[in-house]
């Protein structure tokens, strides 16, 4: 099953990549397209950090994962490269656990 | 393990590779992760959009590119003002890009599967600080950030009562309405 998933994912992506080089120009072009679909990476990172954060399944949860999340915002403003910020958030919590 | 390598090779579009991850590591149904990963893959057809005038890949040649349309290999290309450049940028930018992230997430997949208990090594609190690290770059404006905000308070408030990875969907509706109803105004 989750392999289905995987590979349905993954067409659908390669399918949006290949489409975007091959296309009409103008269907892509449309303003409402071109200001609506980088819109949407933004809404979904933001709420896979919410949910990721502070919910455990369906039940919300606020546990050492929010603090691991407050130093990784930390290494986001001092403009930390990508894997800096990654494993200051998991260090923060593991940490914490050990505590 | 085998799967975490094959969207690595397959799907080669981080956002969405830790998206569906995400969902389904959540308890979140296989379908609604899916969905996730390919929203987050449309912003790859815009990328695309603006490479293939610059690119000029046709038949066989244009099926590899279209793989290595990303993040990465469309800032690395657009920032060139000569053609040729472009493309040398994004060949080269794409096949090394490629090569390392598929050795990295071998690596990692092997290291995770030798631990008994992720939790332990704060393995539940990266992804998190991942997807921070990827929305950081694109909230430059007020009008990103505001609605990367108001995304957090809706897929936090529906979270309860929706099964696991549908609030995302919902906030794609959401955003892609809003974005809609905004250029038409």
């Amino acid at each position: 099953m989750i392999w289905a998933g995987v590979l349905v994912a993954s067409v659908a992506c390669y399918g949006l990549k290949l489409a975007g080089l091959s296309l009409p120009q103008r269907w892509l072009q449309d303003t409402r397209v071109q200001r609506t679909v980088p819109l949407i990476p933004v809404a979904l990172l933001a709420a896979l950090v919410a949910t990721q954060t502070f919910s455990t399944g369906q039940h919300l949860v606020l546990d050492v994962r929010a603090a691991a999340l407050g130093v990784a915002l930390i290494a986001v403003l001092l403009r930390a490269p990508f894997l800096v910020v990654v494993v200051a958030g998991a260090a923060t919590a593991a940490l914490l656990r050990l505590i | 393990m085998l799967q975490t390598c094959a969207l690595s090779v397959l799907m080669f579009t981080g956002a969405s590779q830790f998206a569906l991850v995400g969902v389904i590591g959540g308890g979140g149904s296989v379908w609604a992760g899916a969905a996730a990963a390919a929203l987050l893959g449309s912003r790859n057809a815009l990328y695309g959009l603006r490479l293939s005038s610059l690119l000029g890949v046709r038949g066989r040649r244009r099926v590899i590119a279209a793989h290595f349309v990303i993040d990465e290999t469309t800032a690395m290309a657009i920032a060139r003002d000569d053609p040729s450049l472009s493309r040398f940028a994004f060949w080269a930018t794409g096949l090394a890009l490629f090569v390392l992230w598929n050795i990295g997430t071998l690596a990692g997949a092997l290291a995770a599967h030798a631990f008994s208990n992720p939790r332990v090594l704060g393995l539940d609190a990266a992804p998190p600080a991942a997807f921070l690290a990827l929305l950081a770059p694109r909230l430059r404006a007020r009008e990103p950030l505001a609605i990367a905000l108001a995304a957090a308070v809706v897929a936090i408030a529906v979270l309860p009562f929706v099964p696991a990875g549908v609030p995302l969907l919902i906030i794609a509706v959401l955003v892609s309405i809003y974005g809609v109803l905004r250029t038409t105004r």
